[in-house]
């Protein structure tokens, strides 16, 4: 084994967990943005207050929360075979990350969109906005630099998650870890692994309190 | 212009009911500044939020512009709202958009054209006088300046009622006052009718046409607001009187008054001077008229909005019959006299 070939396999395993980690936090935030939105909005005194709503809904996500994303991953196989045809590599692991981050994703967004003042709402109410107005206008904007931050959390927790779905064969440097470094004594792909994974997650994290940082720049 | 006829609202929380406001009937005219003064709790936040459907009212019914708005459909409603401006204790202005976009978000809500909506929003920043401060953001601003904010985006279309929820109670005196001043202004030049509510009687002094007082969640007085401050009937509101007038007379004096009634007597009597008889010289008259002599023991004048308002407290010393000869002398020349020590 040549350090050319190591070479070539890691930047292979990284570019697949990049590939992985990115599509499924889009996905995640695709519906787990919405059903934030809609756990807040359906609470108690808030502008769209629906009881059956939000309870069925909240009940929903702890269930799937509480569910080990290990046991998902396997739990789902059949859902993942009839959305992409297989449940072995890249493209398949996307749908469980995906589908075990939304819960995840909305818990993340609910949280950003409580922090606002109820007092912007009422102003918002009181010069007759309607609520798509105020998610649209009031909550998602103003909670944008909390929001960029969950997005870092979403992600880092999801390169967690994809070196996981890696060892039951789902590509990146979860599998690359999994078979050279651990199953074949390989320390060095072990350790390659684990510095590139630091560094993702640094440059994450870094990139995400930049983004709120910027966002949240005039506000005091 | 707005008209409340025994509006109640009880709130449920956790099986209790608490009852907020209990048969508030009150009618503000239009063109005028009303106040609403009461402490926390007494039900004023509760009451300036039902005029615009913020709270719902148990029961009750409020016309505002010959228009019953307890009854409104969702879209009747928000249409109803864009038409009356609405300023906050704390401003409640969106920390990501500039002072301009701030302006310019109730016109957003009304589908303004946006050539339109940037026009007004311009004619608004200069009206407050915060032309330089367009592109800045709100956490870049001084209290007085957000509440300047806060006033333009109510007033952005061109409202006929303005609310005011505690607008200058997180505002340093100086800056109240020209918060105040401008409130009086833009009242005068929109002829724009505003409901205020406030625990500060210096607010109800310097900018209100007519006051009431609430007081656990009921009106217990309305009236004009010079005759409120000259004549508080109910305890509550002369103890708000009391807090801006120091009106209160040390008892050591009351009870001096009465350790040296022998054969003379003596009256301890409150004038009140309203206006131009602020300027008569009675207490020389009274002394020439009457065999009686006077010791002023406490005496100021202040502004009521824009009338000047003498307080003067007087203890008469006299035989009974020249005392109350002199009572009837002051009060039959229209001043308001309120006999302190009575007999």
């Amino acid at each position: 084994m040549s350090d050319g070939w190591l070479l070539g396999r890691l930047l292979v395993a990284t570019w697949e967990t990049i590939y992985m980690v990115a599509t499924s936090t889009f996905f995640s935030y695709l519906f787990g943005l919405p059903l934030g939105v809609i756990l807040v909005v359906t609470a108690r005194g808030h502008i769209m207050e629906n009881s059956v709503v939000n309870r069925v809904l909240g009940w929903i996500i702890n269930a799937t929360r509480s569910i080990p994303f290990i046991i998902f991953l396997i739990l789902i196989i059949p859902i993942t075979r009839l959305l992409v045809g297989t449940y072995i590599g890249t493209v398949a692991s996307i749908v469980p990350l995906t589908l075990a981050a939304i819960p995840f994703v909305a818990r993340l967004v609910e949280t950003s969109l409580k922090e606002i003042d109820w007092g912007l709402i009422e102003a918002a109410l009181s010069m007759g906005a309607n609520s798509w107005t105020i998610i649209t206008k009031v909550l998602l904007p103003e909670a944008k630099p909390s929001l960029l931050l969950g997005v870092a959390i979403t992600t880092i927790s999801l390169v967690g998650y994809s070196a996981m779905a890696g060892i039951v064969g789902g590509g990146g440097l979860g599998t690359l870890a999994y078979y050279y470094g651990y199953q074949r004594y390989e320390n060095t792909i072990m350790w390659a692994t684990v510095i590139v994974l630091i560094i993702i997650v640094q440059g994450v994290q870094l990139l995400g309190e930049k983004l709120a940082q910027k966002a949240s720049k005039n506000r005091g | 212009m707005i008209e409340i006829k025994n509006l109640t609202k009880i709130y449920t929380a956790s099986g209790q009911k608490i009852v907020a406001l209990d048969k508030v009937s009150l009618t503000v005219n239009k063109g005028e500044i009303f106040g609403i003064i009461g402490l926390s709790g007494a039900g004023k936040s509760t009451l300036v939020r039902c005029i615009n459907m913020l709270e719902k009212p148990t029961a009750g019914s409020i016309m505002v512009n010959g228009q019953e708005i307890t009854a409104l459909k969702k879209d009747e409603l928000r249409a109803v709202r864009q038409k009356i401006g609405m300023i906050f204790q704390h401003f409640n202005l969106l920390s990501s958009r500039t002072v301009f976009d701030n302006i310019m978000f109730p016109l957003e809500i009304a589908k303004v054209p946006r050539k339109d909506a940037v026009r007004r929003t311009r004619e608004l920043l200069e009206l407050v006088g915060l032309a330089d401060k367009a592109d800045v953001y709100p956490a870049q601003l001084s209290g007085g300046q957000k509440q300047r904010v806060g006033i333009a985006r109510a007033l952005a279309n061109n409202p006929k009622l303005l609310l005011s929820d505690e607008a200058t109670s997180a505002l340093d005196p100086q800056t109240t006052r020209s918060i105040l001043q401008l409130i009086r202004d833009i009242n005068r030049q929109f002829n724009l009718t505003v409901l205020l509510i406030t625990h500060d009687m210096n607010v109800i002094k310097e900018v209100c046409d007519r006051v009431a007082v609430i007081d656990d969640s009921r009106i217990v007085e309305v009236g004009d607001v010079m005759s409120v401050f000259t004549a508080p009937a109910s305890p509550t509101a002369r103890s708000f009187v009391n807090s801006v007038l120091n009106r209160e007379v040390p008892t050591e004096l009351l009870h001096r008054s009465s350790a040296v009634n022998g054969q003379v007597h003596t009256r301890l009597v409150r004038v009140a001077f309203i206006g131009s008889s602020a300027g008569e010289p009675i207490i020389s008259s009274l002394i020439r008229k009457f065999n009686v002599d006077a010791n002023i023991l406490y005496g100021n004048i202040d502004r009521i909005k824009d009338t000047p308002f003498g307080n003067l407290t007087l203890e008469l010393i006299g035989q009974p019959r020249a005392l109350q000869e002199a009572l009837a002398y002051l009060q039959n020349r229209g001043l308001e006299i309120e006999v302190l020590n009575d007999v």
